[in-house]
């Protein structure tokens, strides 16, 4: 099927169906067309794909051949949502059968990865025997698989064979001194080896590993991990490289490091990287290579659209009481792709005659809401166009409209509006503070952890906002702003960007830009 | 001569296929989640490798013992995390 390019265009509708996202017409890219057919109906690759089909993570394979100062082998806790973390591990048997329970109820359901909780490939008995049997009997599914390299070169041809056409290497670093900092230790051949010794090999490997998969035409992503002062600048090389090798997308996730969490990195204080940071990072890599901007770094048992979790709706007690004729699902599901291709079209040519301002799309991730020292209004693309300042806007936001009540908000859309338009830049968690009767004791500090999660932004638009959170964002200097309700997002931050201008608050003032 | 393995064990199936001797096996209830090593089957790999394979990719510091009841990966020794700045912030994290 033709895929209009929609690259250099902005979408028409921003926002997002799925009430999370981190749209980037632009994330695609570069890419070559052949490639964005093969990813248009895939989540985590395609940016409006993902509002409309979900994916899953099945956890079959527990052990791992390395150490990352990342992780915490010991951790598998229902209320932390981070890559490596779940709840339930799965034989390949009931892994099959979660994920046809799955697609049967879930038609949108495109995707199959298996992405740990250890490294897939070191468990491969268990991941390739959940491949056969979903290859055999759910073929309408793409399956996918997610490796830390080091055993990768030794299943390639078995990887061919199962026809998984996109696989995940997480690449940190191509030097083994950075190495050496973030891998205590791998196993390799019946050792366990530390230090810089057992990062150069783990790079070989994953360099190997990669150049490999190139070769017999299978799609290569690179996840990275940036970790301030470690491989931050480093990331820029390793960029230029997997591209080099023919990598199709970049994935640069923010670390995850707590105390909480156990790991090397939480216990030692090794902060992660703000949001400026990582967009920096991104906009700095993203000349060399199509950079992905709507991770949301799922857990290894996530269900359903990007940005939420029906794994419980699919424990293993729950799928055996299931009767699942998958024949018939199978139709339920064509049916819905097609339906969903034609509209996506639809949406494609429209974004493509709508010519709209070639604004570049800049998103950013939201890595830690706690920790969050926001990019200032003015760390865009400096001085173009206009000498109107850009200005930071958080939205409640649902189904690309304006719609959420502030203290129902999951997390706020943030968008850089200036004389180009809005544009989005990222997503930032917010807690609920207003959960009802049992959680109101700690109503107070919860506001003011999301009012902390929105500094930088000077506007919030949300449909609704009670006094006191109205008075507190006023004191914390956020304009709250709940004239815009039900209005598509990007009309709304124009209009109050326009109000702005109108009203002479947006002459350049450089010194009160919050950098973190 | 054998190894053990104790609750602490976090089930990741790493050891397991790597034991010559097949020594290693899942617990059943009350023991499970974790595995067991067969105390008549278990060598210590001496013989086959120059490093015991269990204690070789275990990832939890303390969770395989030798006879003598001696950790063989002492805290600290795989995460690199000294271990007093762990119950440091264990003791700082019951406080909060």
């Amino acid at each position: 099927m033709e895929l209009p390019v929609i690259a250099q265009e902005a979408p028409k509708a921003g926002g997002c169906s799925a009430g999370s996202c981190g749209s980037s017409a632009t994330q695609m890219n570069g890419m070559s067309d052949e490639i964005r057919v093969r990813v248009q109906d895939h989540p985590c690759y395609s940016e409006d794909a993902h509002h409309y089909f979900a994916r899953m993570h099945v956890a079959v394979a527990p052990a791992c051949n390395i150490q990352c100062h990342y992780c915490n082998r010991k951790y598998d806790c229902a209320n932390e949502s981070r890559p490596g973390v779940v709840s339930e591990l799965l034989t390949p048997d009931q892994a099959v059968k979660k994920t046809l329970a799955v697609a049967a109820t879930i038609p949108q359901m495109t995707v199959l990865g298996i992405a740990g909780p250890g490294d897939p490939l070191a468990n491969p008995e268990r991941t390739f025997e959940t491949f056969r049997q979903l290859a055999a009997k759910a073929p309408d599914i793409k399956l996918c698989v997610s490796t830390n390299g080091l055993a990768l070169p030794d299943h390639v041809e078995e990887l061919a064979k199962h026809n998984i056409d996109h696989v995940t290497i997480t690449i940190n670093c191509v030097d083994p001194d950075v190495g050496a900092k973030i891998y205590p230790w791998i196993f390799w051949k019946n050792k366990r080896i530390h230090g810089r010794e057992a990062a150069a090999i783990l790079i070989e490997r994953q360099q190997q590993g990669l150049e490999m998969l190139v070769a017999k035409g299978i799609l290569v992503k690179v996840n990275s991990v940036l970790i301030p002062g470690v491989n931050d600048e480093h990331l820029k090389e390793v960029s230029k490289i997997v591209k080099a090798k023919g990598a199709f997308l970049h994935n640069v996730m923010p670390l995850i490091a707590e105390a909480g969490h156990g790991t090397f990195y939480g216990i030692m204080g090794q902060r992660s990287p703000n949001p400026a940071e990582l967009k920096n990072l991104q906009d700095a890599c993203e000349g060399d290579m199509n950079m992905m901007r709507h991770c949301r770094q799922c857990r290894a048992d996530a269900v359903g659209l990007l940005g939420e979790d029906r794994g419980d709706e699919f424990t293993m007690d729950k799928i055996e009481a299931m009767e699942i004729d998958y024949e018939a699902a199978m139709a339920v599901r064509a049916e819905l792709r097609a339906k969903v291709t034609a509209e996506l079209d639809a949406k494609r040519q429209k974004a493509k005659a709508a010519h709209a301002p070639a604004a570049p799309q800049v998103v950013q991730f939201m890595p830690h809401p706690q920790k969050l020292a926001l990019a200032g209004p003015r760390s865009g693309i400096p001085g173009r166009q206009s000498p109107a300042r850009r200005v930071l806007m958080a939205v409640a936001g649902k189904g690309g409209l304006v719609a959420v009540h502030f203290g129902h908000a999951k997390e706020f859309l943030v968008y850089e509006a200036s004389a180009a338009g809005a544009k989005f830049v990222g997503h930032r968690k917010a807690e609920q503070y207003c959960a009802g009767d049992e959680t109101c004791g700690d109503g107070e500090s919860v506001l003011d952890r999301t009012i902390k999660a929105l500094d930088g932004c000077e506007v919030v638009l949300c449909s609704k906002i009670g006094f006191e959170p109205w008075g507190n964002l006023e004191a914390a200097g956020i304009a709250p702003n709940g004239e815009h309700a039900m209005e598509p997002i990007e009309e709304a931050v124009m209009a109050v960007w326009h109000e702005m201008l109108a009203a002479g608050k947006l002459e350049p003032k450089p010194s009160t830009a919050k950098c973190a | 001569m054998a190894l053990e393995i104790i609750e602490s064990c976090v089930n990741c199936w790493a050891c397991a296929p790597l034991c010559p001797n097949q020594a290693i096996y899942e617990a059943a209830p009350p023991h499970f989640p974790h595995f067991l090593i067969d105390a008549d089957k278990c060598t210590e790999c001496v013989g086959d490798f120059a490093d015991a394979q269990c204690v070789a990719i275990c990832p939890i510091e303390g969770a395989i013992l030798d006879e003598l009841g001696v950790e063989m990966n002492p805290p600290g020794s795989l995460t690199g995390i000294p271990p007093e700045r762990w119950a440091a912030a264990q003791a700082e994290i019951a406080a909060r």
